[in-house]
């Protein structure tokens, strides 16, 4: 029953589901592929099957639920209130204790997710490599000659130069003299993949609070939220990098992210962890938009002439159920017309590292959020959070469309 | 991999064609999650020339095979036997044609219910049968279940809004049925009309055509609250008598109430009250006008508690949406839902609701009650733990009774969600042995081997050994956990 509460089993969560379907049409693989196994409804069963036993073979279902986003949206249609991502994260991690999967492609992202990506120092260094390869020709060549999947290469982003991947400066940060202090001072989470790939929406983001007179304080031993690694089904690994990031973050009240994903993540440590310590956590855990719209503006953002539209992160419409406030903020932007788009919280298929691992679809269901936006006919996306930046992006430019993309925060920044 | 197995692959493909027994447990059952079975495969078709090849392959092997829409039918329609072979319909989502100024558009089946109004509304049109699946549910599923809806109070069921069909019988053959002109021949048989309804059992339909109504003028939703579930009843009793035709009168009670209000569908229904009638009302602007008047004053004289009314489509959005999501929302009610479906005399509406609260007390069953008031057509709620057998038993052994009640009020076991096979012991409740002989030879008409989704609808001796079990089930929890 959804009703009781003290953290039920995967298996009672399943049974919250009564079959009605009524999530299905909100499914994006289920719109691409038509298949019961593949709708929200379909993976509860199977997974409430296989909790009851009643699955023969583990690894006939686990397709299934690797095609599964992770995205939310069934929880957002669900009237019963089925806790669909705590069913399929406690699921993949019981999969994988089971049975791990082999074989190299296994092995590497397990390798990548632990051993490069919770590393922030090492990623660093892959960023550079890669960077480099570019600067020389060896990334074009790389795909010439096939190393990497045309479809992936195609896709990739340029890396951006050494100056914009400079990590933010950890420690206190005071508002200008100038700014009127609001005597209020939060932490800054900065994550993994956002401070290589976008290192500038950290800066604005910094820019922003400060500017509003916030003092923010950038934790030097914080680490990666874990997000990847639950996904992946290695729920032990992910809780070591919580345990860390409740011990760093222990003396704010409120942590501030402006990564959807990761921000969902770290709400969730409470599941995760199972204890107060990760209930508590969780509990200061905000997102950018949120906060701010929460103690409102203070200093007004710089004008911005551009048709844009704001599209929903799934970790930050369905997963943290944050949908007005990134919308208000926008709206005080001078110049900024923002525009409706069909399907704004329909997911882009980037979902963590999902555009990797099942290209295709993802490819599919990221086609489908490039027709909304062209035909919304706009010069400017929106969206708080990186995978869906670079998703959102990489298929603009694929399919040659002169669009930019940018975080909502980057659009708060005061005149210079 | 088995003969046919291996046809069917040849002929879809790999990916279209299911067979993994694991994988095929997420088809075991529609919204009636009573009755499970696991289907021998599942196979994907995406046109009407794929669904021929594979219901001739099977025809070759006399193998038994299942349509399925989206499987959100209530009464276990899409759920295969073991032996059987289930055409998974949702591929075919397109909309072949729409015909604006003749107002009908021709479909595939598994075009969702809601797509089609999506994919005319710009052109002032809507499909009007509307299921509270109709996010979900396919118009081939609702074609074979004769599904109704909230506006199938003014507008017709599905019958009244399909105008012909492509439909292809369990030898493979194709078969035309009606025309879009909806000319049918003088005296003859309106063969649209007999296949709407069989719940499967004829035939597969792969391209309808339906009729597209035009928008109104304007459309007023009243929602009011009462404090006795009697007061709300009568009050749709003076609303018919004052000679109206809403498009919609809906009512849910006040278990319904709070389980919706819970849930991500809230609506805003207060929770205090002991049932709310959703009434909505569309036409000229004028008639809609004075109408709205009379529904107001036929609130009050029955006492109503608070009365809303939404003018702009975003309010009434809102209001419905409580409604749609009831079914779905009961499921925080408990692991298990058994929604029943029957009718009886408007008039006697009142009489209905007091005995099914008693049959409810009698078994100790949680019953929620949310329903088509114009109609008559209940749908008494039950939520249940489908892991507890007794708990089962009495909830089965609950539905029978209010059943029967339907029948006894002089109404009966279906008002929209089929037999299928979770009333296939309630049949004789209305019907006698030449009544189901006639049932059985229109039948065999269509589908003389009873391969075409055996063992539905009609309790049959001559059903295969697989689809019997079913009934014979029912009885032996009745047998044993009811009656010691
Ligand atoms: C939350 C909820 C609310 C509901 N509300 C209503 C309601 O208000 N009114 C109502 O009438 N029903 C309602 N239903 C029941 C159900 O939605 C309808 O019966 C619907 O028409 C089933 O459509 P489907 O696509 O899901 O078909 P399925 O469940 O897949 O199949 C239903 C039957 O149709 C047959 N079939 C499917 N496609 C074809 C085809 N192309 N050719 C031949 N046979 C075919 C199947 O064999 C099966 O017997 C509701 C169900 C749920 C879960
Ligand atoms: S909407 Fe909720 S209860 Fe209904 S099928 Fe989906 S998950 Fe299950
Ligand atoms: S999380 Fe997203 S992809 Fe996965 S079942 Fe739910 S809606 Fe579908």
């Amino acid at each position: 029953m959804a009703s009781s509460s003290e953290s039920p089993s995967p298996y009672a969560r399943t049974l919250d589901c009564v079959h009605c379907g009524l999530c299905l049409p909100y499914c994006p693989t289920h719109q691409v592929l038509g298949v019961e196994a593949d709708s929200p409804r379909g993976r509860i069963y199977l997974m409430r099957a296989l909790a009851e036993g009643r699955v023969q073979d583990p690894t006939a279902i686990r397709p299934f639920l690797d095609r599964c986003l992770d995205c939310r949206a069934c929880e957002t249609a669900c009237p019963s209130g089925v806790k669909y991502g705590e069913i399929l994260e406690d699921t993949k991690a019981r999969l994988e204790r089971d049975r791990p999967q082999r074989g190299l492609r296994a092995f590497l992202v397990r390798f990548l997710l632990w051993h490069v990506v919770a590393r922030q120092r090492r990623l660093r260094v892959l960023f550079a490599v890669l960077r480099l390869l570019e600067i020389t020709g060896l990334r074009w060549l790389a795909t010439k000659l096939r190393v990497v999947p045309a479809a992936i290469a195609k896709l990739a982003p340029p890396v951006p130069p050494a100056i914009e991947r400079s990590p933010l400066p950890t420690g206190e940060h005071h508002p200008p003299a100038t700014v009127a202090r609001r005597g209020e001072r939060v932490a800054l989470f900065t994550g993994c993949i956002m401070e290589p790939m976008f290192g500038r929406v950290h800066r604005a983001t910094l820019q922003v609070l400060l500017a509003n007179g916030f003092q923010v304080v950038v934790p030097a031993a914080q680490r990666c939220c874990g997000a990847l690694l639950v996904h992946a089904g290695q729920p032990d690994r992910a809780r070591e990098l919580a345990r860390a990031n409740v011990r760093a973050f222990a003396d704010v009240d409120v942590v501030l992210n402006n990564s959807a994903g990761c921000g969902c993540a770290m709400k969730e440590y409470g599941h995760l962890l199972g204890d107060a310590d990760g209930a508590a956590f969780a509990a200061k855990c905000r997102d950018i938009s949120e906060f701010l719209a929460e103690r409102g503006l203070s200093t007004a953002p710089a004008e911005c002439r551009a048709r844009a539209a704001y599209d929903d992160p799934c970790h930050l419409c369905h997963g943290q159920g944050v949908r007005s406030q990134p919308r208000q903020l926008l709206a005080q932007v001078p110049g900024l017309e923002l525009v409706a788009h069909d399907k704004p919280e329909d997911c882009c298929g980037s979902a963590g590292i999902y555009n990797l691992l099942q290209p295709e679809l993802a490819g599919e269901i990221g086609r489908k959020k490039i027709e909304s936006l062209a035909r919304a006919g706009v010069d400017l996306v929106l969206t708080g959070n990186p995978g869906c930046m670079l998703q959102i992006d990489s298929h603009l430019r694929a399919a040659g469309h002169k669009v930019r993309v940018r975080h909502p925060i980057e659009l708060l920044v005061p005149p210079q | 991999m088995p003969r046919l197995e291996s046809a069917l692959v040849r002929l879809l493909g790999p990916q279209r064609v299911l067979t993994s027994p694991d994988a095929l447990l997420a088809w075991e059952c529609d919204g009636f999650t009573v009755h499970k079975s696991r289907p021998r495969a599942v196979v994907l078709p995406e046109s009407t020339a794929e669904v021929q090849a594979v219901v001739r392959l099977l025809a070759d092997a006399q193998v038994p095979f299942v349509p399925r829409g989206a499987g959100t039918c209530l009464s276990g329609g899409p759920t295969a036997g073991t032996t059987a072979v289930v055409l998974d319909l949702s591929r075919m989502r397109r909309v072949l044609r729409i015909e604006t100024a003749d107002l009908f558009a021709v479909v595939e089946p598994g075009v969702v219910n809601a797509d089609l109004t999506a994919a005319v509304k710009h052109l002032g049109l809507h499909y009007a049968p509307d299921p509270s699946s109709q996010t979900v549910c396919t118009i081939g599923g609702n074609f074979a279940e004769n599904s109704g809806g909230p506006h199938c109070f003014k507008y017709g069921m599905t019958q009244d809004h399909v105008l012909a069909a492509l439909v292809v019988l369990p030898d493979g053959s194709l078969a035309r049925l009606g025309s879009p002109a909806g000319s049918r021949l003088p005296g003859s048989v309106d063969l649209t009309a007999l296949f709407c309804g069989s719940e499967g059992t004829f035939g597969i339909a792969t391209e309808i055509t339906v009729r597209l109504c035009r928008d109104q003028e304007s459309v007023r939703t009243l929602l009011a609250s009462f404090a006795t579930m009697t007061a709300a009843c009568r009050t749709v009793g003076d609303i018919v008598a004052a000679g109206l035709v809403p498009a919609a009168l809906e009512i849910l009670d006040q278990a319904t109430i709070r389980a919706v209000e819970a849930s991500v569908y809230r609506a805003g229904y207060p929770a205090d009250a002991a049932a709310v009638l959703l009434v909505e009302l569309d036409g000229p602007t004028a008639v809609v006008g004075e109408e709205a008047a009379e529904v107001r004053a036929a609130f009050a004289r029955n006492g109503a508690l608070r009365i809303e009314e939404a003018t702009d489509p975003n309010e009434r959005k809102r209001l419905w949406k409580g409604r749609k999501g009831a079914f779905g929302a009961m499921g925080r009610l408990n692991t298990d839902l058994y929604v029943l479906d029957g009718v009886v005399p408007r008039t006697r509406l009142e009489e209905a609701l007091a005995g099914i609260t008693a049959i409810g007390a009698k078994h100790g069953v949680l019953m929620t009650n949310v329903f088509h008031a114009g109609d008559g057509n209940l749908h008494p709620n039950i939520s249940y733990d489908g892991r507890d057998a007794a708990a089962t038993a009495r909830t089965i052994a609950a539905g029978h009774e209010i059943l029967q009640l339907c029948v006894d009020l002089g109404g009966s076991i279906s008002g929209e969600h089929g037999i299928g096979t979770e009333k296939l012991d309630h049949v004789r409740m209305m019907y006698d042995a030449a009544d189901l002989a006639v049932m059985a030879k229109v039948r065999a008409v269509w589908n003389p081997d009873d391969r075409c989704n055996p063992g539905k609808a009609l309790p049959s001796r001559s059903a295969c050994a697989e689809s019997a079990k079913w009934p014979a089930m029912t009885a032996r929890i009745l047998r044993d956990e009811v009656r010691p």
